[in-house]
């Protein structure tokens, strides 16, 4: 079975796994649960399994999506429940089908979060409303600035105990934008801690990304 | 995790090897659990997590009801550095409870160099370091391992060591604790308890007395403790225990596999090896034990490779059998099989021929010693006719990358020894030339060299070390003679460490003042070149009114009373002052299988005689 599609969740101690550590343990979830993967030819072969959107390290998310290959037919709607008991603590599997289109379609995603230690709500939603808010992340040739604005599809901030709730739709790929680059365009202003949770994935006109 | 932790955590590199939560971890309720024990490996979750027996014992621990055994590793130095700052205390990976909160505090001891992060961990633990210090029957210090066979210079920080292979009498020892908790005990009750255990050590029970000259005067024990504290062996080693639900990691390893423990002991007795004495006699798991261990690890754990341990696993009487019946496992399942240095005979070249068809890497192995002679006089029963003859075999085979291990100062060992090392390495590669099966891909021929240490209860026990000057001098003769051949390298371990390991390995109690010292300049995790500094201890000896030459560089008389010598691990006194005779004479003296040597090792069966 070919162009197969998982969404799991990733959350608790599962946030500090890294993107290559996970793939390495999504092989070894799907080999002890013995539903067998498809793999790479060749002489050092590599489950056919991707990752379709990278995530930090220390970000959770309740909408992660895995394309991958079986080398048998396997009931899809049963997958979840067979793999469930072989993962680490934190991940979660909650859907598998066939992969309905590419995973490049996946555009937009909604995140919350918490930034503490920095300034209040107002302050984050007068700076986020900004027509241009130019940010410096690390491109293939050095270090280059981009205009994020474009990409903050909405940015959403309350007041709490210490810092600011937000609620955020930001552009996933081409460009991407995280909130860990929102941090940086904010500067000095920038809070001391802040934790976020990718909560949807959705395609370029906002319908549900599968 | 709570924000505190998770903005440190956000800070620091590979932050996944702080959290625990990996598939197999053994979770339990507290409300069942009456013994906590925390299993403590003083280097890295890397490094820790790649130890066989770590597992096993965290496997045998967990399996005892109302008992707890969670895991702790020491932090990598930008988190240990965070941890302080905040004054945060280290804590067990399962339930994210500090040190403080263990009942039981136990650490896994392999090499010397792991000391001073002992008393770290204990410090970011806040536990107090001399055992003195901690009056109550809480926050008990133990220690097993390797090392134990002389943990005398680790002495004044343990509550209670156990000497030889820990399953049966970790239990034991845990089981007595419990009792002594429920009703009450003080702990020098349950430390004279426990030295009753065979294979437990209490340092405590016993008083060191020294000579004018800092040798060993006397070794006396006191409140009934034995004279000798006797090692423990698990007898029935194909019915021992074997992790098949280990952890396994999220993050990467060092060795991230399944490690099949095909037997202990070894039955060569290459004298300066310290294992290869203390571990005797030989246990061996049948193939078909293993073939099953190893099915059932592989599909509990999800791992693709399978590694073969052990001191010596060409000597398995079985391996023909045990790979042929892995291999056709694994084949089919992209499983790749591997076996450590193997000994350069045709039995081993033939398994690895079959093995490395899954993978193909290089081969390794390990002649110690240059010329025949001196390899006799270290009882490495290797010619330089079967190591030409494994690589070509090799060769034939289409390998083009060999690793040869040496070590340099070996007893007796004179320059002309050294140039052997060249001359082998030449040989190899003119093999090469004239069997390689495909010349265009070239070769490579890899020499490393390390700095021989002389280790307790080992027919060399006695040796002096060689000066680090010395060892620099033919360092540079081998690196001369090399140079002129393009496909050898030169590797060499510099002799800095072995200075402070030979040290540490000999070491009385005295040096313990050391080993604080040289923590409290900042010392820990040595054994990372990252870490270790030379001038650290070459700083703290004399500042504890010790000389680093008297327990490296210094040849000991055979009549000086050593500071081991009240740890038996089943070796003969007598059987390693003849071994070390023999060395002297350029003796051989055959493998346990082909004549006994009454080493004395048999004593620890029940009929007394070895089958290994
Ligand atoms: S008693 Fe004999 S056979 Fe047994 S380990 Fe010692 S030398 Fe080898």
């Amino acid at each position: 079975m070919d162009k197969l599609r998982l969404r799991f969740s990733k959350t608790g101690r599962a946030v500090y796994i890294s993107h290559l550590d996970l793939m390495r343990t999504m092989q070894r979830v799907f080999s002890r649960a013995g539903v067998p993967l498809k793999y790479s030819e060749g002489f050092n072969p590599h489950a056919k399994i991707s990752l379709i959107l990278p995530l930090s390290v220390g970000t959770a998310s309740l909408c992660e999506y895995m394309d991958f290959a079986l080398t048998e037919d396997r009931d899809l709607a049963a997958l979840p429940a067979a793999l469930n008991p072989y993962m680490p603590e934190g991940i979660e599997a909650l859907e598998a089908y066939e992969a309905p289109g590419k995973g490049a379609e996946l555009r937009w995603l909604r995140l919350a979060g918490v930034m503490k230690g920095g300034r209040d709500a107002a302050f984050y939603r007068d700076f986020f409303a900004r027509s241009s808010i130019p940010a410096e992340h690390r491109a293939k040739r050095g270090m280059r600035t981009d205009d994020i604005a474009p990409s903050i599809k909405m940015a959403r901030f309350t007041d709490i105990d210490g810092g600011a709730e937000a609620e955020l739709i930001l552009h996933a790929q081409e460009p991407t934008v995280s909130p860990e680059l929102m941090m940086t365009a904010l500067g000095e202003d920038a809070p001391a801690y802040f934790r976020f949770t990718r909560l949807e994935a959705y395609r370029e006109d906002m319908t549900p990304f599968r | 995790m709570n924000e505190k932790i998770d903005a440190l955590l956000r800070q620091v590199q590979r932050p996944a090897r702080y959290v625990g939560g990996e598939y197999n971890q053994v979770v339990k309720d507290k409300a069942d659990v009456d013994v906590r024990f925390a299993f403590c490996f003083p280097d890295t979750y890397e490094i820790g997590m790649s130890n066989l027996g770590m597992k096993i014992l965290y496997g045998v621990l967990n399996d005892m009801p109302g008992v707890w055994c969670e895991r702790v590793f020491a932090p990598w130095g930008d988190m240990a550095d965070r941890l302080r700052q905040e004054h945060i205390p280290l804590w067990a990976l399962e339930s994210g409870d500090p040190l403080e909160d263990f009942d039981i505090i136990a650490f896994s001891l392999g090499y010397e160099m792991a000391y001073t992060t002992v008393l770290d961990m204990l410090d970011m633990g806040h536990i107090p370091l001399r055992a003195k210090d901690r009056p109550g029957l809480e926050h008990l210090v133990m220690a097993g391992g390797g090392c134990i066979c002389n943990i005398e210079p680790m002495a004044d920080f343990f509550d209670l060591c156990f000497l030889g292979e820990g399953e049966d009498v970790d239990r034991e020892a845990v089981e007595l604790y419990r009792r002594a908790k429920a009703e009450g005990w003080t702990k020098e009750r349950y430390l004279r308890e426990a030295a009753r255990i065979e294979g437990v050590y209490v340092p405590s029970l016993y008083d060191i007395s020294y000579n004018a000259g800092g040798t060993v005067a006397a070794i006396t024990p006191k409140d009934g403790a034995p004279a000798k504290v006797r090692k423990r062996i698990v007898e029935d080693f194909d019915g021992c225990y074997y992790p098949t639900r280990p952890v396994v990691p999220s993050t990467e390893i060092v060795h991230d596999r399944v490690s099949l423990e095909v037997f202990r002991g070894c039955i060569r007795g290459c004298r300066f090896c310290q294992a290869g004495h203390t571990n005797r006699p030989v246990r061996s798991r049948s193939p078909e034990t293993l073939l099953r261990l190893g099915k059932e690890t592989l599909e509990n754990a999800g791992y693709q490779e399978l590694n073969l341990s052990s001191l010596s696993t060409s000597d398995y009487r079985g391996l023909s059998e045990l790979c042929d019946g892995l291999l056709d496992y694994c084949r089919p399942r992209g499983i790749s099989l591997s076996l450590p240095s193997l000994r350069a005979d045709n039995f081993s070249m033939d398994i690895m021929q079959r093995v490395q068809q899954v993978r193909k890497s290089g081969l390794t192995f390990a002649p110690e010693a240059g010329t025949q002679r001196l390899r006799d006089v270290i009882n490495k029963n290797v010619t330089e006719e079967d190591l030409l003859n494994s690589c070509r075999i090799a060769f034939e085979g289409g390998w083009n990358n060999v690793k040869l291990y040496f070590m340099l100062g070996l007893p007796t060992e004179t320059d002309e020894d050294v140039l052997g090392i060249a001359e082998l390495a030449k040989k190899v590669f003119w093999t090469w030339k004239q069997h390689a099966a495909n010349k265009s891909r070239g070769v490579r021929i890899t020499v490393s060299t390390s700095e021989f240490i002389p280790k307790p209860h080992t027919p060399f026990q006695w040796e002096a070390q060689i000066s680090r000057e010395e060892y620099l001098r033919r360092v540079d003769l081998l690196t001369d003679a090399l140079s002129r051949t393009k496909s050898v390298t030169y590797n060499w371990h510099d002799a800095e460490m072995s200075l402070v390991e030979a040290a540490l390995a000999r070491g009385d109690r005295r040096v313990g003042a050391v080993i604080e010292d040289v923590w409290r300049r900042g010392g820990r995790l040595e054994s990372w070149s990252e870490y270790f500094r030379l001038d650290r201890w070459l700083e703290a000896f004399p500042a504890c009114g010790l000389d680093i030459d008297f327990y490296g560089t210094r040849e000991r008389p055979v009549d000086e009373l050593l500071p081991w010598e009240h740890m038996d691990c089943a070796v003969s006194r007598r059987h390693l002052e003849r071994e070390r005779e023999r060395a002297y004479e350029g003796v051989l003296t055959p493998d346990c299988r082909a004549g006994c040597a009454g080493c004395g090792a048999a004593s620890l069966l029940k009929e007394g005689v070895c089958r290994g």
